[in-house]
């Protein structure tokens, strides 16, 4: 196993593909972490009525495979609208609006979490509308929230990896592509399993305690 | 026959029984009352071999409850026990609940386990809820539930644990009045409780335990006439 | 929408092949829940053994399945097993990676219900002479499955979307793999896959929905 024939270039490959499974993730999370907000308050402030179209929207994202977002996004994107937009571009807006259908879920959960009897305390104080959403709600609602996040966030590294199908070279690629050429598949995948978990272990251990920390006191 | 020999038991570096000697006969009421923290539970968990013992040991109609080679799970068919949480199992009807030890451990036919069930809830006074899911009980039919449920197995034996204590004031009666059906009709019980007046009727003798020992032990109307332990003078002062 | 005419008369044309193949992926996906409950159960009670060697087998399958991308899994079954001389069928490879997956996953929830069920029930088992396994399998077993059974179902959602991955192994009977096949013959792929998603939505909202009837009837306590 340790008789290998890989070399420094092609480890400098498989450190680029992980290089784009980082940066893809990144904006991803931090682009679906702020639609999510959105939505998800826009949701709990209309009531269930008038966000039906949109909840149902992004209810479209959390029940159909993202290999087929994906597909169906640069097809559209690219056949239909003739945009000349690279894979790349297509992989970040998909998995954004991926994060964002699952973070609202997430953001909603945290606002309702939140007691009434608490919000109308800040507001009978002369809190305005912003006041309470920012000083009361946000950081209640944080508590409840950041444990599942943790999660999504974790869950959308793994899933970046289904960005091939658009062109996009990352890790889990890079890997297969390598397995093609060298025929050591145990020891490439072992290389990358072990590069998703050290990052997401961590963490999910650390959203693990946040959970329990929190829900203790 | 019930012995219990020179009883040792520790949690960590809190020794909750010192050395406790006490039988109890066939047919024989025992109730044993105490402060909290006195040792009287965890009495009754060696008993049944929920739990280890330090030293000293404890047999059941001649078997050493722990010893090695004893089978306990044989051995806690012949043991009821009661405990203060109902421990009714939610998932199944009040009629199941009955049933389920007695198909599974005692491989009991389904139609006897049935007629055995349906005739130990009549006698606590539940022939009218057989189908019904615990959670639609209150906490006073639950606990006879469970009575039921450990007399379904025929045990020689039944020891009940502070079995009142969970109960609203206005169900305590009716459990209390099952408790005397059942020492009315002969069952051998050990009773840990807090009810005095209901330990006075009952018992044929009354332990006082305080702090892992058992300080006192004669019949209700010595121990709650002529009561000599100071300790158990002053616990009999407060509670009344 | 400017240029492009849609075909959606040529994507219905392929309707029953389709349908065909979300045949197969809803039995992957059963297969794959099957068998992953009864490991997860099994797992479990590693878990609750006591036992090093066991529990530590069921703390590496769950972090293993929770922390690596279920892609990854699925190739570890098609080429990993391969560096073995064991060589799977694309069918026993997208099986092998999704039930892999959901026994992690299930097991992971259910510690989370197992931490619902008071000690006191195994406890009360056993006084009524249970030994430990009887105590599991009748008293804690069936509070545990109930309470995880949201849970469960969102496994099965997942498990449905995951067969897409087959495709990545070979697979193409099933869904994704018939659409993708039939993307290739005729190009249309937008239509194909629009179709194939709505054939995923209906899917995932019928087991859904399922799912809540199942419990209505099953939990009536």
């Amino acid at each position: 196993m340790f008789d290998t024939a890989l070399t420094s270039a092609d480890f400098a490959f498989l450190a680029r593909g992980a290089g784009v499974t980082i940066l893809v993730t990144l904006i991803a999370v931090i682009a679906g972490t702020v639609l999510g907000i959105v939505f998800g308050v826009f949701r709990y402030q209309v009531g269930p009525l008038w966000a039906a179209p949109l909840t149902f929207v992004l209810d479209v994202f959390r029940s159909i495979p993202l290999l087929i977002q994906l597909v169906l996004a640069n097809a559209f994107l690219g056949t239909i609208l003739r945009l000349n937009l690279s894979g790349f571009t297509v992989a970040c807006i998909i998995l954004s609006l991926y994060t964002a259908a699952f973070c609202s879920e997430i953001v909603r959960g945290g606002i309702e979490a939140v007691p009434m009897t608490t919000r109308r305390a800040a507001r009978s104080l002369g809190m305005s509308w912003g006041q309470d959403m920012w000083s009361i709600v946000l950081p209640l609602a944080t508590r409840v929230a950041l444990p599942s996040w943790i999660g999504l966030a974790l869950g959308v590294m793994k899933d970046s990896a289904l960005v091939y199908i658009v062109q996009v070279t990352e890790l889990l690629k890079s890997t297969q592509i390598l397995i093609t050429r060298l025929q050591e598949p145990l020891l490439l995948l072992l290389i990358c399993g072990a590069f998703y978990f050290v990052i997401s272990f961590p963490l999910a251990r650390l959203g693990g305690y946040l959970e329990k920390r929190w829900s203790h006191d | 026959m019930i012995e219990i020999e020179n009883v040792r038991k520790s949690f960590g570096t809190l020794e909750v029984l010192k050395g406790i000697d006490l039988t109890v006969q066939k047919g024989e009421v025992v109730t044993v009352i105490g402060g909290s923290g006195s040792g009287k539970s965890t009495l009754l968990t060696c008993i049944n071999g929920l739990e280890p013992i330090d030293s000293g040991r404890i047999l059941v109609d001649g078997t050493e409850v722990h010893a090695k080679a004893t089978d306990l799970n044989r051995l806690r068919r012949k043991i009821g026990i009661v405990f203060q949480q109902f421990n009714a199992f939610p998932h199944l009807t009040v009629l199941e609940n009955v049933m389920l030890a007695q198909v599974k451990v005692l491989k009991r036919p389904k139609a006897e386990a049935e007629a055995e069930a349906v005739k130990q809830l009549n006698h606590v006074g539940l022939g009218d809820k057989l189908a019904v899911y615990p959670s639609r009980l209150s906490g006073g039919q639950q606990q006879r539930m469970a009575i039921a449920r450990a007399l379904a197995m025929s045990p020689g034996y039944m020891l009940f644990d502070e079995v009142t204590s969970a109960l609203d004031p206005q169900l305590v009666g009716e459990v209390l009045d099952t408790l005397r059906m059942l020492a009315r009709e002969g069952m051998t019980m050990i009773c840990v409780t807090h009810e005095m007046k209901f330990a006075r009727e009952v018992s044929d003798r009354v332990a006082f335990f305080h702090k892992g020992v058992m300080a006192e032990i004669a019949p209700p109307d010595h121990l709650f006439g002529a009561p000599r332990d100071p300790e158990l003078q002053k616990f009999l002062s407060a509670t009344h | 929408m400017f240029n492009y005419t849609f075909q959606w008369k040529q994507a219905l044309a392929r309707l029953p092949q389709m349908l065909d193949g979300a045949l197969v992926t809803m039995q992957i996906a059963l297969l794959s829940m099957a068998i992953g409950i009864l490991l997860a159960i099994v797992l479990t009670m590693f878990r609750l053994s006591g036992i090093r060697v066991l529990s530590a087998i069921a703390r590496t399958w769950v972090e293993i399945a929770r922390n690596t991308p279920a892609l990854f899994q699925i190739y570890m079954a098609h080429f990993g097993l391969g560096s073995f001389g064991i060589y799977l069928s694309p069918f026993a490879s997208i099986l092998l990676g999704i039930t892999f997956n959901n026994a992690g996953y299930l097991t992971e929830n259910f510690r989370g219900a197992l931490k619902a069920i008071p000690d006191t029930q195994a406890r009360a088992a056993r006084s009524l002479g249970f030994p430990q396994a009887g105590a599991f399998r009748y008293v804690v077993l069936p509070q545990m499955l109930r309470i995880a059974f949201l849970p469960m179902t969102n496994q099965m959602v997942w498990a449905i979307l995951m067969t897409s991955l087959g495709v990545t192994v070979g697979m193409n009977s099933d869904l994704y793999g018939v659409t993708q096949d039939l993307n290739a013959l005729t190009f249309r792929t937008f239509e194909l896959f629009a179709l194939a998603a709505v054939i995923f939505y209906v899917i995932t909202k019928a087991i859904t929905l399922g799912a809540r009837l199942i419990a209505a009837r099953l939990f009536r306590y």
